[in-house]
């Protein structure tokens, strides 16, 4: 048995197909896959996300210990209630985690980190942080979150949620703000965040809370789903997934994420920093499958400039074709035809821009 | 779990239905395709294509994952189900209904020898 949200019961409840996620017992699906994805598309889906691990840093020291901890610069983070995507990377370059960063005053900072990698994370943050005397770290257990997402998903928050839609109704993407105003560490806190290229929000609450608001949305009309269509949803969205697309052995610039990875401030030496390749030879990049079949992660991609592989691959519910992320060489460009292996078969696929969908609306063609 | 009684069986999750004139229709069971879920892909062997008995001889790919389907005896495959490839949400639908592709069996014992209902569902239930 692995470890259980405080959503557990809720998702036996729905019928969900449990299975293990890093060490979590968590739901796969509540029967169908696809009807999950295609809900979020269309409409509103829920999602458990409380395996996620919340970590909130208080302290005079939290900016000069951010700015040396992640790839992306929290001196972009100056209003109330932003947040940032970033990476935290090793002295190698390579890719610890991917992270967001929420910022609240220059002493206080909440961080959302992977469930796989949370444990290594906190641990890694401690390390880096002897050399700073202000700054504490809390890893918040206590907490569960739970993603809203979807076109509709504003009106399920808001019929849900009481005082949500005073709260988050003006929120810009990659913003958020307390429910009722009420700043404190057991409190609601509410992100226009998500994993899946669509409207919505990531309610991050204290866990014995949970079950309450997880049946307050689902009498909203939010429809539960499972990690399935999550990783189908975020696939299409051109979101990357820790531990597929990029790891500890691979950088941001070769993994889709130079844009964060903010080199203007030339004082700022962030670990991992001088390990980053001036002229990376690997991109990574979409895929779309001409031949009919299914891309998969780790198929070998034949490209004119050499060959690639594919890191994340899935049948596309919104677009009816096969998509990928692959990691190829430098040289080769978007619209360029490769051939992806697949079973000893060698099949059409072209070099794409990702996201391949994004609300609602696909963006590549499949022809 | 969904059974036909009259057809024959696979512990691979096959079923075989034997026709009159001793050719075999090939499907995957109602069990397989709810292990499988949302069925996205098929590709299915050739006719004409000599199998054994047990050798991977099509794929079934679901939204999450591929998986092999295996030849229940040996054999010459004499077709195959386009419509099916055409639409392999129907495996899901009705996956008695939908036949995968037809098998000349080269020995009628492997034949006899394939589970029935019964035998099939003692094998799901032990964990196959």
């Amino acid at each position: 048995m692995g470890q259980r949200t405080p959503l557990y019961n809720e998702h036996l409840a729905l019928n969900a197909k449990v299975v293990d996620f890093a060490g979590w017992d968590m739901p796969i699906h509540y029967g169908s896959q696809l009807e999950e994805h295609h809900q979020v598309r269309r409409g509103c889906g829920l999602f458990d996300v409380s395996h996620m691990r919340v970590v909130d840093l208080t302290g005079a020291d939290c900016r000069p210990f951010l700015s040396h901890l992640v790839a992306n610069d929290v001196a972009k983070l100056t209003t109330y209630g932003r947040a940032l995507y970033t990476c935290m990377l090793n002295p190698q370059g390579g890719v610890i985690d991917d992270l967001i960063v929420y910022h609240f005053a220059d002493d206080r900072f909440r961080l959302v980190v992977n469930a796989g990698t949370a444990d290594k994370d906190i641990a890694w943050m401690r390390e880096q942080a002897k050399a700073f005397a202000n700054l504490t770290i809390t890893p918040r257990a206590d907490l569960a979150m739970i993603a809203v997402q979807g076109p509709t998903a504003p009106q399920t928050l808001y019929a849900a949620v009481a005082g949500s839609e005073a709260a988050v109704a003006a929120l810009k993407p990659f913003n958020a703000a307390w429910l009722g105003g009420v700043d404190a560490t057991d409190a609601t806190l509410i992100a226009r965040t998500g994993y899946t290229g669509e409207d919505g929000f990531e309610i991050m609450l204290p866990a014995t809370q949970a079950a309450t608001v997880w049946q307050a949305l689902l009498q909203a009309e939010g429809k539960p789903i499972g990690l399935g269509a999550r990783d189908t949803l975020r696939l299409e969205a051109g979101m990357n997934l820790y531990g597929q697309d990029m790891d500890e052995q691979i950088g941001p610039l070769e993994s889709g994420l130079s844009w964060t990875v903010d080199l203007k401030n030339a004082e700022r030496n962030f670990i991992g920093r001088s390990a980053l390749p001036t002229q990376p030879t690997q991109q990574l990049v979409g895929l779309v499958l001409l031949d009919r079949g299914v891309l998969r992660s780790h198929q070998k991609v034949i490209t004119a400039q050499g060959e690639g592989e594919t890191t994340s691959g899935t049948f596309s519910p919104s677009m009816n074709a096969s998509i990928a992320l692959a990691r190829v060489p430098a040289g080769v460009a978007l619209g360029d035809a490769v051939e992806v292996e697949i079973r000893d078969k060698r099949l059409k696929a072209r070099v794409v821009k990702a996201p391949f969908v994004r609300n609602g609306k696909v963006l590549v063609s499949v022809e | 779990m969904k059974l036909i009684n009259d057809l024959k069986y696979t512990k691979s999750h096959e079923w075989v239905r034997v026709e009159a004139d001793g050719t075999l229709t090939v499907g995957v069971t109602d069990h397989a395709q709810e292990l499988l879920g949302d069925i996205v892909f098929l590709e299915l062997p050739d006719a004409g294509r000599t199998v054994k008995a047990g050798e991977d001889c099509a794929v079934i790919e679901s939204v999450k994952a591929a998986s092999d389907i295996y030849a229940p005896v040996s054999g010459e495959v004499i077709a195959n189900n386009d419509a099916a490839v055409g639409a392999p949400e129907s495996v899901n639908g009705d996956a008695f209904g939908t036949w995968l592709f037809k098998i000349k069996p080269a020995n009628t014992a492997e034949v006899d020898a394939l589970l029935d209902a019964a035998a099939y569902q003692a094998s799901v239930d032990a964990g196959n």
